[in-house]
């Protein structure tokens, strides 16, 4: 009786049982804990919540194993950590570590300037963030299992993940109307392996999950996300830098759930103190700009 | 065809959504109490048991499901669903139906690297996530597959129970068994494919 451990069927498989759930950020025990107690369908284990890492500025790396362990050990749900964009290292100690997924992640500096990592040669599952269909598909293509936008995390605006999703559903759309000759020039245009092309055109929808992520502060932000076609939502700093973690935790939940039931939403949007403070996309440079990190 | 429930508040349930397509019966998302009026049957599909369980308890689906299941059409519980549908959860105990007669344990393979693809005893596709195992078994169950001599597949009345994931395995085999068809082979929609083709062949 032959057993397959790893294969890309179980990746996308955990993908798909994390869809209408929330994902939230935690940096230890203790929100890991009210994450899970608020109906998150899985942890993301860091050090610092991207709006932290905003303002401290610096070299933003993978969090200590001490700090990812202490969560796996305080939840039942998934834990998920963060890797720098290109370093395999910090994959592989992840890897060890048995976190459920990596996210090769905008939000930590970059540690290679030319290649993401070669996630087919990985145990554990990777999610990826992306701005558009062509980059979407290079990150499967190097064998990501689930999708997210990038959007612009730690600034609680939810305009670059509306921009991300808007593209690529729009992309996909396009694809799905091109003759069968047109696409290895499309592939082309896309930057994009030409079978996922296919498929995508095939399909009209991308190969693996495809959730939101970037700028979520409230259950309306996460309805948005959903409404626009994705299939799940991550939440950074949108919770815990909110006046009221647990209830606004909770709130998105349902609003991940119930986001095509508009009564649903005003009942839970209620009442839920400060969101995060948030950030105008205009007054961020260039440079602060961390979904142009990754290509 | 028959009208039939998928519990959409969370997890797995547009796969299985899917398959009952393909089998010919309608499918209607739940996830409040209203539209569990006039269904046949019922899915409760994978994701994280204890994100369902709060989501259940704040839509007030609870005695609804109970009277839908109580009135006896077909039921199909796969992981998180199995662990909702069971009388006993170990690690962490936690709240449950109790229709299959079972006692489940939760992540009990491990972490998603001990997630697997593999073959029943009885040669069916099986595709674990993070998989919940069956430790007891009720005498009013019936063991319908086994891997290596343990439970995976079970029957109590007309509940059926899975620890693994049928709707990611490329066969409508398990749903036919609990919900029959509605069309025959030759009308049957084919699957569209979940994942990419390379990976299937």
């Amino acid at each position: 009786m032959e057993i397959a451990k790893s294969t890309f069927r179980t990746k996308v498989g955990l993908a798909e049982m994390l869809k209408g759930g929330v994902i939230m950020d935690v940096v230890n025990a203790e929100q890991a804990r009210l994450a899970e107690d608020a109906g998150a369908a899985a942890v993301m284990a860091l050090e610092r919540v991207p709006a932290q890492i905003r303002k401290d500025g610096g070299v933003a790396r993978a969090s200590d194993p001490s700090m990812i362990k202490a969560i796996q050990e305080a939840v039942s749900i998934p834990v998920m950590a963060k890797c720098r964009i290109g370093h395999f290292i910090e994959a592989r100690i992840l890897e060890a570590l048995e976190v459920d997924f990596i996210d090769e992640s905008e939000v930590l500096t970059p540690a290679d300037e030319q290649y993401h990592i070669d996630k087919q040669d990985f145990k554990v599952p990777f999610v990826c963030g992306c701005r558009e269909l062509g980059e979407a598909l290079r990150r499967i293509g190097e064998g990501a299992a689930m999708m997210r936008t990038k959007g612009e995390a730690g600034t609680g605006n939810i305009v670059e993940a509306v921009r991300h999703l808007r593209a690529l559903r729009d992309q996909m759309r396009e694809l799905t109307t091109l003759g069968a000759e047109q696409l290895m020039d499309r592939a082309k245009q896309l930057g994009a392996p030409y079978d996922l092309v296919r498929f995508v055109a095939n399909e009209g929808r991308l190969p693996v999950p495809n959730f939101a992520a970037g700028g979520v502060a409230s259950p309306a932000d996460a309805a948005l996300c959903m409404a626009l076609g994705a299939e799940a939502v991550f939440v950074g700093s949108g919770i815990f830098l909110s006046e009221d973690p647990a209830r606004r935790a909770r709130a998105i939940v349902e609003a991940v759930t119930h986001w095509q039931d508009a009564a649903k939403l005003a009942e839970v949007s209620a009442g839920l103190g400060n969101a995060m403070p948030g950030i105008e996309l205009e007054t961020l440079g260039p440079d602060q700009r961390l979904a142009r990190r990754g290509w | 065809m028959a009208r039939i429930g998928l519990l959409a508040l969370q997890g797995g349930f547009a796969a299985h959504a899917q398959c009952l397509a393909a089998l010919g019966h309608d499918c209607v998302e739940v996830r409040r109490p209203e539209q569990l009026v006039g269904l046949e049957g019922l899915v409760l599909p994978g994701g994280e048991s204890t994100t369902q369980l709060k989501l259940i308890a704040s839509a007030g689906l609870g005695p609804g499901l109970r009277a839908l299941v109580a009135a006896g059409g077909p039921v199909l519980a796969t992981c998180a669903g199995l662990i909702l549908a069971a009388r006993q959860v170990q690690a962490p105990q936690q709240e449950s139906f109790g229709w299959l007669d079972l006692t489940v344990q939760r992540n009990a393979h491990g972490r998603q690297v001990e997630s697997f693809e593999g073959w029943s005893d009885r040669g069916r596709k099986l595709v674990f996530i993070r998989a919940p195992r069956i430790v007891a078994v009720g005498a009013a169950v019936e063991v319908l597959d086994t891997l290596r001599g343990e439970p995976i597949l079970v029957r109590q009345g007309r509940v059926v129970g899975a620890c693994f994931h049928p709707e990611l395995s490329d066969s409508l085999g398990v749903h036919e068994l609990v919900f029959g068809a509605a069309v025959d082979d030759r009308a049957r929609e084919v699957l569209r494919p979940l994942r990419l083709a390379a990976e299937a062949g």
